[in-house]
């Protein structure tokens, strides 16, 4: 016997409640991880949460972590409304940042106010070129881009790999795969001493209010989304599923692209083989905890920021292996789709005897 | 009524199966149902009647469980009963059919069928059961053929054959024929008297009068949330009925002559199409021409090119530049939005989803297609303009609903009708093309829309209707066509042909010179 059915209309109140009841029970069945792994589960989380915020350093490098994640995030959501799924935003942010840090090594020793201008706008156009690609197999011989994307993924990584093993391996670097270090002019400066927030977290900012006035006010938002909600209501009201396509891809892909500029000039400051911890793949859940909204994602970004140093310090202070990061993001997703499934249907009561 | 042998443990005889009475259910905005008192006897076969909005659909998801009433009383075979959910109503014998099916298109018949029982089952001997039952009342079925290859007819035989096997005494159908051709809804009506033959009392709304002077033992009359009589549909005319229903006699269209010019405003020559969808029908060489001032009908069975020929007229699918021209300009390459801008308009036969989005405002609906209204400036929305676009809609087209920001799925199918064909006609096209434009729409709304177009096509605008009804098209056309088997028969001024020689066309009899036999009907 089934135990759902249909709602009649999906439930708003459920939408904005999934997110918490996510996050709920990714706590919950964290502190039974902790316990079996011998850890008082107060303590750790104290060590996962509090502590990463108790220091000005900790609220710097939640920025510094919370900027790509949410820039990422604001430019899949606009796919995700019209059903077009990019998951391959690492990908993109590779290409990016191999775009940007291009142009930084082409350009070492200019000093120059445009240098990191024009990195952004490479690493812009990088990631919505590799964006493109998929929206033209889409388009063209109507391939999936749930695997083209990923599958392009990989690329992207192999070619950050040759590129910095070959072409533009470091010659002081001791054969490391790692890129010559930026020169100042090609790198955001830092805006206190010894922390790492930079001016790139602007960019997050801008964006989200750039994306928030998209999404709610532009005739062409308003078209993805319709395509989304429903696809015959678009071809009959004439909108193209074609543009469709190719705005959620390259647009996902150009934000991705500067968040990897973001990382090679930012935090990184060269180009090696660890620019990103997987910034692609964790803004898709960023995406859909805030509710593919741009003010959801904000919170949602920094949120799975908290997550990302809550995971290093875990690792320092309790000797839990990396992965731990991994296992929360992954519980937090796991519950949010369950709980989402609560937005369309409800428990079905249980029939009980109509007379006694 | 003759009174045959109920199989199953009816009720004392002279206990109606079912007693409504003083039933009430207030919404916000609305009172849907104000004391409503109803009784169905075992074997009866009971119409409810009344315009869109009158509450019909409110009262049939009370008895079903599906809302619950705010006051009054509902006697189940003599005992007073409390049906506080869908399964309830089906553990007491209560069945529906809903107009809208919620089948899975990846999962055979007997998987869907399967996913909606309340007891635990054995798929094989489900399989059996489904068979047995869907050939004893003449309902064919295949339980393994897969959903999504089913046609619409066939998908409700699957939800009425969910219903049979649980053995209902009341079968509740809400609109059950809107979307069926007329062979499926004669096939329906043989297994309902049957139904009723062996005792099972029906619950039956529809909007078309006669299928309910053929079908019906009685009916009980619904306006405004009341009960306005009862009758016995045998010994009325639909005149009659509908005067019941709407509380006034029903409009007669009229149909002035046309005084301006009437040069062609919508051309289609040689229009040829291979389908995508591998159970489509293949237009071959379709011509026609309709002129500003006049309406033009397209007769015909759905399944015989009638949505190929509209997705090619609207845009949805596009062809050769020449193939279709918009006053003398080749359209036939652009799609829907282009058209649209050249003046053409169109109304699709599926309201919600395609001619409206559901979850949408009726005020975002609006943009939908009025974005050259003022509606979008610079690419930007304007929320006030198409909020106030919706409400002039609202109010010229007499659209019941909770105004510009109710969701365009509450609206019931008649009013979102309206809605559409409203926003349609605001956009001032050349010309229109409107399909089925009545289809669940009540007697008194039908005829306002029928007027609306004819009055529409006085004005100098080009009207091409398709419809499956031959009464509504000799009602407001002047020149009528048949497409059969994706092949379009000559526009014939409407003087000169009648339901007999449309019916001959129909079965893909045309020109003489056409040397194909006649196809029996598989
Ligand atoms: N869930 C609801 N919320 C608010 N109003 C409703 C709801 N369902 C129906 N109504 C209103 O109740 C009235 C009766 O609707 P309905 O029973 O669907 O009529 P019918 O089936 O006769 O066309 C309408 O005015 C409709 O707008
Ligand atoms: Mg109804």
């Amino acid at each position: 016997m089934p135990l759902l059915e249909p709602r009649p209309t999906p439930s708003a109140r459920m939408r904005l409640l999934s997110p918490l009841i996510a996050i709920t029970l990714t706590l919950a069945v964290g502190s039974l991880l902790f316990l079996a792994l011998g850890k008082n589960p107060v303590e750790a989380f104290t060590v996962f949460f509090v502590q990463p915020l108790s220091s000005g350093n900790g609220w710097s490098e939640l920025m510094v972590k919370a900027g790509p994640l949410i820039l990422i995030a604001q430019g899949l959501a606009i796919g995700f409304r019209a059903r077009i799924y990019n998951i391959g935003a690492e990908g993109q942010l590779i290409v990016g940042a191999l775009a940007g840090g291009g142009v930084a090594i082409a350009l070492d020793g200019v000093d120059a106010w445009w240098v990191l201008p024009l990195m952004v706008v490479a690493g812009a156009i990088g990631g919505a070129l590799w964006g493109a690609v998929p929206a033209l197999l889409k388009t063209r011989f109507n391939a999936e881009e749930t695997l083209t994307t990923l599958m392009l993924t990989y690329i992207a990584s192999f070619t950050l790999s040759y590129m910095v093993n070959g072409p533009w391996r470091d010659p002081e670097g001791m054969n490391f795969p790692q890129s010559i270090m930026f020169g100042d002019p090609a790198l955001f400066s830092p805006w206190f001493e010894g922390m790492r927030v930079n001016a790139a977290i602007l960019i997050a900012a801008v964006a989200s209010v750039a994306f928030w006035i998209f999404t709610s006010r532009s005739f062409l938002a308003y078209q993805l989304t319709v395509g989304g909600l429903a696809p015959a209501a678009a071809r009959y009201a004439g909108f193209s599923a074609q543009r469709t396509v190719w705005v959620s891809l390259v647009l996902s892909g150009l934000t991705a692209g500067i968040a990897g500029v973001g990382e090679v000039a930012g935090p990184v400051g060269q180009l090696n083989l660890n620019i990103s911890p997987g910034y692609g793949f964790a803004a898709i859940i960023v995406a859909y905890l805030g509710r593919l909204n741009a003010v959801g994602i904000v919170l949602a970004g920094l949120l799975m920021a908290l997550l990302y140093l809550g995971g290093e310090a875990a690792q320092v202070a309790l000797q839990l292996p990396a992965a731990i990061t991994g296992l929360f993001q992954g519980m937090l997703l796991f519950f949010l789709l369950g709980a989402d499934v609560f937005v369309d249907y409800r428990l079905k009561p249980r029939p009980k005897p109509a007379y006694a | 009524m003759s009174t045959p042998p109920p199989p199953f443990s009816g009720p004392p005889a002279g206990t109606p199966r079912l007693e409504l009475s003083g039933i009430t259910k207030r919404y916000p905005s609305v009172v849907a149902n104000d004391g409503i008192n109803l009784k169905v006897g075992p074997g009866e076969i009971h119409a409810v009647l009344g315009e869109n909005g009158a509450g019909k659909s409110t009262l049939m998801k009370i008895i079903y469980g599906a809302v619950q009433a705010d006051a009054g009383q509902i006697q189940w075979n003599g005992r007073e009963v409390v049906v506080a959910n869908p399964a309830e109503a089906r553990r007491l014998g209560i069945g529906m059919v809903f107009q809208h099916f919620s089948l899975f298109e990846t999962l055979s018949v007997v998987e869907n069928i399967a996913l909606a029982l309340d007891e635990p089952f054995d798929l094989k001997a489900l399989a059996i059961r489904v068979k047995e039952v869907s050939t004893r009342y003449g309902l064919p079925l295949d339980p393994d053929r897969l959903v999504h290859s089913l046609s619409v007819g066939e998908r409700q035989r699957v939800e009425i054959v969910r219903c049979l096997l649980q053995q209902p005494q009341l079968l509740i159908l809400d609109e059950p024929t809107s979307v069926l051709t007329p062979q499926a809804v004669q096939k329906l009506f043989e297994t309902l008297r049957r139904l009723a033959a062996e005792g099972v009392s029906i619950l039956y709304i529809s909007h078309k009068l006669h299928e309910i002077q053929s079908l019906c033992h009685s009916a009980t009359v619904m306006r405004g949330g009341k009960v306005t009589g009862t009758a016995t549909p045998s010994r009325e005319t639909p005149a009659s009925l509908a005067r019941m229903m709407i509380g006034r006699e029903l409009p007669v269209c009229e149909v002035p002559a046309y005084t301006g010019i009437a040069t062609p405003a919508l051309t289609v020559s040689k229009l040829s199409l291979v389908p995508d969808d591998p159970f489509g029908t293949r237009l071959q060489d379709i011509e026609l021409e309709v002129h500003r001032g006049e309406i033009l009908g397209i007769a015909g069975i759905s399944g015989n090119g009638q949505a190929e020929l509209l997705a090619a007229l609207s845009g949805e699918t596009t062809s050769t530049p020449d193939s279709v021209k918009l006053v003398g300009l080749p359209v036939g390459h652009l799609d829907a939005g282009r058209r649209r801008k050249h003046g053409l308009a169109f109304v699709p036969e599926e309201r919600l989803g395609r001619g409206a989005v559901p979850s949408m405002s009726l005020a975002d609906n609006a943009t939908l297609t009025a974005q050259r209204q003022g509606l979008v400036k610079k690419g930007f929305l304007r929320p006030k303009a198409a909020w106030d676009f919706a409400k002039r809609c609202i109010e010229r087209f007499d659209v019941r609903c909770g105004g510009p920001g109710a969701a365009a799925r509450s609206l019931s199918g008649g009013n979102l009708q309206k809605f559409i064909v409203g926003r349609e006609i605001m956009q001032q096209p050349i010309a229109m093309v409107v399909a089925q434009p009545t289809w669940g729409v009540d007697v008194g709304a039908a005829a306002f829309l029928r007027q609306t177009l004819i009055d529409l096509s006085r004005q100098g605008v080009a009207i091409l209707v398709i419809s499956e009804e031959l009464e509504e098209l000799f009602e407001i056309c002047d020149r009528i066509a048949v497409l059969a088997e994706g092949r379009l028969g000559p526009a014939v001024p409407k003087a000169e042909t009648n339901a007999e020689k449309i019916g001959m066309q129909m079965s893909g009899l045309f020109a003489p010179a056409d040397k194909e036999p006649a196809h029996a009907a598989a």
